[in-house]
């Protein structure tokens, strides 16, 4: 799935990267906790929170992350934004919650086990 | 047998922001050396980890990264509190963190397990009221 069907499916708002919209991502996971992303994610290029700092940002980084989504309208700090620049991680604002964002991606071929579908 | 190349980062405690800084940057260097994706991942997860628990629990501390021909070390040293009980700690889901780090997205009880999970083996020198030394070995 492109990043910019991420974007229309959740409505969402593009922070930044909007050059890499065209870009191809295979899988994403959903978290507050950053810990369990760093545990248990494998290969997914996109990661859906509510969380808002840094560390949101360097965990993506971390496990080559391509884009963010933050759900419930929750934004990015300008820091954040500056840190997700420079790394060059695609930021999305979305006002669906966690479980709906997640859902509609999923429903739309976006699974969760970093295989291509 | 050829020098390891080295990086050192001192790690400021009690920061939370600016944790994970030394991380980003060895994995910077260690992709300019050219080292294979999956090794480099490992290596800046478990030092992400050890460097967030530096900053939590011990007050900061240094973090060193050494790139040997056939692995990478990394060692986490710093003057905390120590570990009182090593068996408890590395159990998943087992956590000291306040409160308020769990709501920044830390303090889940994953961080000594994770840094054991993504590397080929940890070593965990503690003393309490002096501190903790951690080596980790990623092989090649």
């Amino acid at each position: 799935m492109k990043i910019s069907a991420i974007k229309e499916l959740l409505k969402a708002e593009v922070i930044c990267g909007e050059e890499d919209l065209e870009r191809e991502v295979y899988s994403a996971c959903g978290s507050d906790m950053m810990s369990d992303v760093l545990a248990y994610v494998k290969d997914q290029g996109v990661l859906l929170t509510g969380l808002v700092n840094s560390q949101v940002i360097r965990t993506a980084e971390m496990m080559d992350m391509v884009c963010i989504v933050f759900v419930r309208n929750k934004r990015p700090t300008e820091e954040m934004v500056e840190l997700a620049k420079e790394m060059g991680i695609v930021m999305l604002c979305s006002p669906k919650r966690m479980y709906e964002a997640c859902g509609k991606l999923y429903m739309n071929g976006l699974n969760g086990n970093g295989a291509t579908v | 047998m050829s020098e390891p190349l080295k990086f050192r980062f001192d790690v400021q405690g009690g920061n939370f922001t600016s944790a994970g800084q030394a991380s980003v940057l060895v994995k910077k260097n260690l992709r300019q050396i050219g080292l294979p994706p999956e090794i480099i991942r490992r290596v800046s997860i478990a030092m992400y980890e050890g460097e967030i628990n530096m900053v939590i629990h011990a007050g900061g501390g240094v973090a060193e990264v050494l790139v040997f021909e056939d692995k990478v070390e990394i060692v986490l040293d710093d003057k905390g509190p120590g570990i009182p009980n090593i068996e408890l700690a590395m159990k998943e889901g087992f956590s000291t963190a306040p409160d308020n780090i769990r709501s920044l997205g830390f303090g889940a009880g994953m961080g000594l397990p994770n840094m054991k999970r993504y590397t080929d083996s940890m070593n965990i020198e503690t003393e309490l009221g002096k501190g903790t030394k951690i080596t980790m070995v990623v092989n090649f």
